[in-house]
């Protein structure tokens, strides 16, 4: 009954009304909403570009666009879907459920977490702006490698600029992450006994307090080169452009398993909550990502195995490479073994899991593939790993988020969502991701480069499948948006609960989970 | 819809038969080395493929035989160490095997010993340069004409009337078969990289930078590829084309041209030198 009270007398000086509830907003669920639906809307910038490249490579020839915008097209697509969807996603996610998952009344550090989420509006705006610049936005492809990134026109010091603040927003992002998470348990839960998805954002956190001052680094390095007369990255004045290329990589790795990590948590959730039985082997999935997580620090060079390293350096990153195999393996397999002997049902967020476990799988075999350094000379920059990283991301990644965001929807509105509506977004989502990205392993295979507006005639029947699976993902996604939107203005009232008696802290707060939670810590046993 | 799944049905069917269009696999390739990359490549996907057929036969008995509306109950066990040390294992044992082939292959790519011959191969925004070295005699190889006609926004032309459509040059890079020959790569402005599928090759031109290594056709003929490392606007319309003659003709085709002298035999490539 105390709890009621509390909750009672903090709503008399609850959210503000109008728009200074969002801007000045402290509150880690409002904060969560809102990089949530930032996330959202990104997705649909970066999807806009990604059908101006299937369309321009529906078929041979050019029909619709200049190469130097296409090659605008696929770095802003890129740049958007990386630093403005998928990781503000598991930021918002992170905003909502780490403090609900441990029973911690908000983030540590609050106004820092506005002011993370806030940077990002403005960064996003100045990276699209520059598509409105004399000489378009940059068109070197995401990696940003010298000589070619510094061709850029006038856009090219508001884009650095842009990324030293999506930087800046992920650096304070994960402090706060951090301090919550080591700070504000609720007492006795110990580290080990968090669950999974904090465990993934604790660790993604260090990643990237880690990495992102070396691209910090680096992209100052090419200011400093384009505007200042350095020439770190300048053969011509002494420097080196396969250092940037160094410097991107030691980023670059460890970025991939910022944006999958927090995907491998909802998985590890959901799949457990809907075959009605404990995650198998918590501890050994707590090593696992401890382990991937610090091998990504020693990979990066397999980005990089045509700049002609040397025959030990080759041999090194291959075998480095191949030991993140085990532990991704060990993580599939403790999955697996969470649903044998469970008692399995397929609702929306249990559907995305699966194919999720299928499909990243497809991804982690083609990097296995990769890693392979003699093949690679034949998949590297070639459609092959254009549909692996696509693999990971999209089916992977991107599925993670919608895994959770089905799995948390009625805890975050109080309603059920449309499951029969859901299950149509799922199984159009999984039919034409791989659709999509299916045929461009082929594609890559019979030496399709990446990155070209217009390819030889022999490419096309892939292309036109591919273009097709992305025009009909694409459009699935809006589905996704009128299944939230039903959601939030009504439905089926959701029970504190929601799904069959799941384990965590956040199925213990009413539905929806009020403005202020666990002002009193709950106790742990 | 039909219409694009019949043909994927077919090529499925006949993946032997499969021809440019609706190619699956990597090609073999013409030089030892390419063979054995192939194998590597066929090698890492059957694991693959067996590895996964396993895996998913497992999640797939899993989601049919353990659903709630069969009546499936709970077990509540969580942890199984004799299994979690297995499957830690297999995949450490599986990764072992598939290094070893794969660090033998590359000790042989990475031998640039006994080289025949060297050619210094230059990116350039957006064409190659070609050089032979000791012979003095030095190319551009440029997108051919009737390629880079058809490729402009709006050009009214079938690009499937276009032969070898982006994947042809004005001048072929010409080289003798059964010869080791070592190539040096650089560039001259931006990253490239030179990539030709049939002799498993792709190496980045960078500025600055001398990189090598080396390739031995075994049969006479004419390779394709491309540049593979974005370079501007033009990366998409820069090929490579591999002309590989065999050794005596090789030796008439250079020594009409060596130290500068004018083209005075119809070479293989003489009618495409003009420009």
């Amino acid at each position: 009954m105390s709890a009621t009270a509390t909750h009672d007398l903090h709503d008399d000086h609850g959210p503000e009304k109008g728009w200074r509830r969002w801007v000045y907003s402290t509150n880690h669920k409002d904060i969560g909403t809102m990089y949530l639906i930032f996330a959202l809307a990104m997705l649909f910038v970066g999807g806009a570009m990604s059908f101006v490249i299937r369309a321009e490579l529906f078929q041979p020839g050019l029909q619709f666009v200049r190469p130097d915008f296409f090659n605008q097209m696929i770095t802003m697509h890129a740049l958007i879907m990386v630093f403005g969807m998928i990781m503000p996603a598991f930021a918002g996610f992170a905003n909502w459920m780490i403090p609900l998952m441990i029973g911690a009344p908000d983030m540590a550090l609050p106004r820092l977490n506005n002011w993370s989420f806030w940077l990002l509006p403005f960064a996003g705006v100045l990276l699209l702006s520059t598509l409105f610049m004399d000489g378009g936005a940059p068109a070197s492809g995401w990696t940003l490698y010298p000589p070619l990134s510094l061709q850029t026109g006038n856009g090219f010091p508001f884009a650095m600029f842009s990324i030293h603040l999506l930087g800046l927003s992920s650096i304070m992002a994960s402090i706060n992450i951090i301090v919550t998470i080591l700070n504000l348990r609720a007492p006795g839960m110990t580290l080990m006994q968090m669950p999974m998805f904090v465990w993934t954002w604790l660790i993604t956190a260090y990643l990237l307090i880690a990495v992102m001052p070396v691209l910090a680094g680096g992209v100052t390095m090419l200011i400093t080169d384009q505007f200042f007369g350095t020439t770190f990255f300048n053969a011509a004045g002494g420097g080196d452009p396969v250092l940037f290329q160094h410097i991107f990589w030691f980023f670059g790795h460890p970025e991939v398993y910022i944006i999958i990590l927090p995907a491998f948590g909802i998985i590890s959730h959901v799949i457990p909550a809907f075959s009605r039985k404990p995650l198998f082997g918590h501890d050994a999935m707590v090593y696992a990502i401890a382990g991937i997580a610090f091998l990504s620090f020693i990979v990066w060079a397999h980005h990089m195995f045509t700049v002609g390293m040397p025959l030990a350096g080759q041999l090194f990153f291959m075998m480095s490479t191949m030991l993140i195999a085990i532990p991704t393996a060990v993580k599939v397999f403790n999955w697996t073994a969470t649903m044998w002997r469970g008692s399995i049902s397929f609702e929306t967020p249990m559907l995305f899991a699966v194919a999720f476990l299928f499909l990243f799988t497809i991804g982690g075999f083609s990097g296995l593939m990769v890693a392979i350094v003699p093949a690679d000379f034949q998949y590297h920059d070639s459609y092959f790993v254009v549909a692996h990283f696509h693999y990971v991301l999209v089916p992977g990644a991107l599925f993670g988020a919608f895994c959770g965001a089905y799995y948390w929807l009625p805890k975050w509105t109080g309603h059920m969502y449309d499951e029969r509506l859901g299950k149509i977004h799922f199984w159009l989502s999984a039919i034409f991701v791989n659709l999509t990205f299916f045929p461009q392993h082929f594609l890559g295979l019979a030496g399709m480069p990446r990155r070209i507006p217009d390819y030889s005639t022999q490419f096309a029947d892939f292309n036109m499948l591919s273009s097709i699976g992305a025009f009909g993902f694409g459009l699935s996604q809006l589905l996704f948006v009128y299944v939230i939107i039903k959601c939030v203005r009504g439905g089926e009232k959701a029970t504190a609960e929601v799904w069959d008696n799941p384990p965590g802290l956040e199925w213990t707060v009413p539905s929806p989970a009020p403005h202020h939670t666990f002002e009193d810590p709950p106790i742990m046993r | 819809m039909i219409r694009f799944l019949i043909p994927i049905a077919a090529s499925l069917l006949a993946v032997s038969t499969a021809q440019a269009d609706w190619a699956l696999n990597m090609p073999v390739g013409v030089t030892d080395l390419s063979a054995e990359t192939y194998d590597l490549h066929m090698m890492v996907l059957g694991v693959c493929t067996l590895a996964g057929a396993a895996t998913f036969a497992v999640m797939i008995y899993s989601l049919v035989n353990f659903r709630k509306s069969q009546g499936a109950e709970p077990a509540t066990w969580s942890h199984d160490t004799k299994a979690e040390i297995i499957w830690t294992i297999i995949p450490t044992l599986i990764m072992i095997a598939l290094v070893i082939p794969a660090a033998q292959t590359l000790v042989k790519i990475e031998d640039t010993r006994n080289t025949e011959m060297t050619i210094m191969i230059t990116g350039y925004q957006w064409k190659w340069h070609y050089e032979y070295i000791g012979a003095n005699y030095s190319f551009y190889s440029s997108l051919a004409q009737s390629s880079n006609e058809a490729r402009r926004l709006g050009a009214d032309i079938d690009v499937y009337a276009v032969e070898n459509y982006l994947l042809d040059v004005d001048r072929h890079l010409v080289v003798p078969a059964d010869t080791k020959i070592r190539y040096l790569i650089t560039s001259n402005d931006v990253l490239h990289a030179w990539w030709v599928p049939a002799i498993a090759i792709k190496k980045d031109a960078i500025p600055g930078y001398v990189n090598e290594g080396w390739f031995k056709v075994n049969e006479p003929g004419i390779y394709r590829g491309q540049c593979a490392e974005l370079c501007g606007k033009d990366h998409g319309f820069m090929p490579i084309v591999l002309e590989v003659l065999p050794k005596e003709d090789f030796v008439a085709w250079i020594s009409a041209r060596r130290d500068g002298k004018a083209v005075a035999t119809s070479g293989p490539t003489a009618t495409k030198t003009a420009g």
